[in-house]
């Protein structure tokens, strides 16, 4: 089967994140680059998908020249073919980013036909939008449910329904979805794993295609990213060690939990 | 000319995050001089229906048709569409659940409309030239992004834990108002075709204790001391992504920013750092106990109240005098 995944290159996601003097971006001075969380599990869950029925992965990012190191890494645990749209260094709108990957997604199913499956993040772990999957599928006039955990697709691996498992409070829901079709993807989905030396290797010597796109500015324009005040709270301590446990635990009374 | 606000519910009982929608809407409807609109979809919409006057809605639009039976983020975002066009409505607004900012997503993508997801506050008046002004939510809530929004429809997500769900001071007409949309038989292809229930009862997004977990725990077996506390309390155990990612818990017990996100009364957080992937996942939660061998940890740093020690110790010795105080 053929799979695509979209990524993005995002800031390494447990670092302080410190803006730039302009407040247009991010700076990245001091910042490591990691594929955003829920499509490094996109990109396991592909690669899986074609190990258990043949096929091939195709890995789509939209960002700065950077973001080829985000393709490599795709390419060192066992993605196939790479395709950079290239930008300057602010993100693009949600609508912008959008359109710009329907366009190329097209592009390269004209010259090497078309996907089975499309992959997203559930949503970028910086901007989180929550929106371009959706926008793309629909582009595309293809089905997309979000939030999903678990994907299984018949033995032939083409043509066919997937069924995708979404993550509910206290169980799960199951679509079945006829493909082509698009998925947005959620951590948990799988453990990704790491690169192997000969992945490494290999990835050094992976094309990168780059599709160049104009697209328009969407109608969400930002004004400037900040850091959100912070929640200054006098911590009270309770006590030291186990002999703390008498004040949790009134604690715990006063607050009403232990009825 | 109206904001509609898209409710979710549970067979008939509305959900939390819905009230959430109709709080921060009441204002955002008076300042924009907007009519206060609700829909609610599908089986046991009806039932839904009737409190949502006393939310500040002057219409409530029940939405019902044979693929609306139970969720589907295709048929549910078509039906929103189509109900925007019938009734006039210049702004939609939903609580930024997954479900929330799947089907405004699903509006936005139809209608090729921008949509501004996870907002804390909105600002009708804007730039004074029609357009809106928002600050939203990015990285979960470590970063925020003012943004102004040019649109034919606002369409708007408020950030789940934003504000809290208070019925209205002054109630709306609430008058409900049927709607048949019509709906292509395509569109069962992203309806929920099962569900399968693996917990009853309490959830790691309702449960009123969370006793949580990092990787100070040291193995999956360590955290049995945090099951027993947690059932002690009516609770249940969360952890950090650190554990997911070493498997000593499953994804669906990670409390952060790709995991759950938790609002408990009190949120017991043991051996956790508190990075700030997790922190975005447990900043909602009314009150933190960090109980950390390292007094300068962020969890320690940014909870109301603090064990300096060893968990291993601390958390047994808990669930030991909540048995003795309950005789």
């Amino acid at each position: 089967m053929r799979i695509l995944v979209c990524v993005k290159r995002v800031p390494a996601p447990g670092a302080r994140i410190n803006v730039t003097a302009d407040g247009q971006t991010v700076d990245a001075a001091h910042l490591g680059f990691t594929t955003s969380p829920h499509e490094e599990c996109a990109v396991e869950e592909a690669v899986q998908l074609t190990e258990a029925h043949g096929g091939e992965v195709t890995v789509m990012t939209l960002g700065p020249a950077a973001a080829e190191e985000q393709l490599r890494y795709a390419a060192s645990v066992g993605a196939h073919h790479f395709v950079l749209i290239p930008i300057d260094d602010v993100d693009w709108d949600p609508q912008r980013t959008a359109t710009a990957l329907a366009e190329a997604i097209s592009a390269v199913e004209e010259t090497d036909g078309a996907f089975d499956l499309i992959l997203f993040g559930n949503e970028s772990a910086d901007a989180g939008g929550f929106q371009v999957g959706v926008r793309v599928a629909n582009h595309l006039d293809r089905p997309i449910v979000n939030g999903i955990k678990g994907i299984e697709v018949p033995a032939d691996g083409a043509g066919d329904v997937v069924s995708a498992r979404r993550e509910i409070d206290g169980g799960f829901e199951v679509y079945n979805v006829p493909m082509p079709a698009v998925l947005g993807v959620k951590e948990g989905i799988n453990l990704p794993r790491y690169p192997t030396m000969k992945g490494r290797l290999a990835s050094k010597k992976a094309v990168v295609d780059t599709n160049e796109r104009t697209v328009e500015a969407g109608g969400q324009v930002r004004l400037r990213l900040h850091r959100p005040e912070e929640q200054i709270s006098e911590t009270i301590i309770l006590g030291t060690g186990p002999e703390a446990a008498s004040a949790v635990v009134d604690l715990l009374e006063e607050l009403g939990v232990l009825a | 000319m109206s904001l509609l606000v898209i409710c979710d519910h549970d067979r008939g009982a509305l959900s939390d995050a819905s009230l959430e929608a109709l709080t921060f809407g009441r204002p955002l409807a008076a300042a924009a001089g907007l009519e206060m609109a609700a829909v609610v979809i599908g089986e046991g919409a009806d039932a839904a229906a009737a409190g949502l006057g006393a939310h500040g809605a002057a219409t409530v639009h029940v939405a019902s048709h044979p693929l609306l039976t139970d969720f589907g983020p295709e048929a549910w975002g078509e039906t929103v569409v189509q109900l925007v066009r019938s009734a006039g409505a210049t702004a939609v607004l939903a609580c930024g659940t997954d479900r929330g900012n799947e089907v405004v997503a699903q509006v936005a993508a139809r209608l090729d409309q921008p949509f501004v997801a996870n907002c804390r506050s909105v600002d009708p008046t804007g730039d004074g030239s029609g357009n809106w002004t928002m600050t939203r939510v990015q990285w979960g809530g470590s970063l925020l992004e003012d943004v102004t929004l040019t649109a034919e429809v606002r369409l708007v997500t408020v950030a789940h834990h934003a504000v809290e769900g208070v019925v209205a001071e002054a109630p709306a007409a609430g008058t409900v108002a049927p709607f048949a949309p019509e709906l292509d038989d395509v569109l069962a292809r992203t309806v929920v075709a099962d569900r399968v229930v693996l917990t009853r009862g309490i959830t790691l997004s309702s449960a009123p204790v969370v006793v949580g977990g990092g990787r100070g725990v040291g193995s999956a077996e360590a955290f049995a001391p945090l099951e027993e506390l947690a059932a002690e309390l009516g609770g249940v155990v969360g952890c950090s992504r650190a554990v997911t990612n070493n498997g000593w818990r499953p994804h669906s017990d990670q409390v952060g920013q790709t995991g759950t996100r938790i609002a408990p009364e009190i949120y017991i957080a043991s051996g956790i750092s508190g990075a700030i992937q997790h922190w975005v996942g447990a900043m909602a939660a009314k009150n933190i106990l960090a109980i950390n061998t390292d007094q300068e940890a962020n969890m320690v740093t940014r909870a109301g109240h603090a064990v300096i020690g060893d968990l291993h110790q601390v958390i047994p010795a808990i669930t030991e005098e909540v048995r003795r105080r309950r005789g």
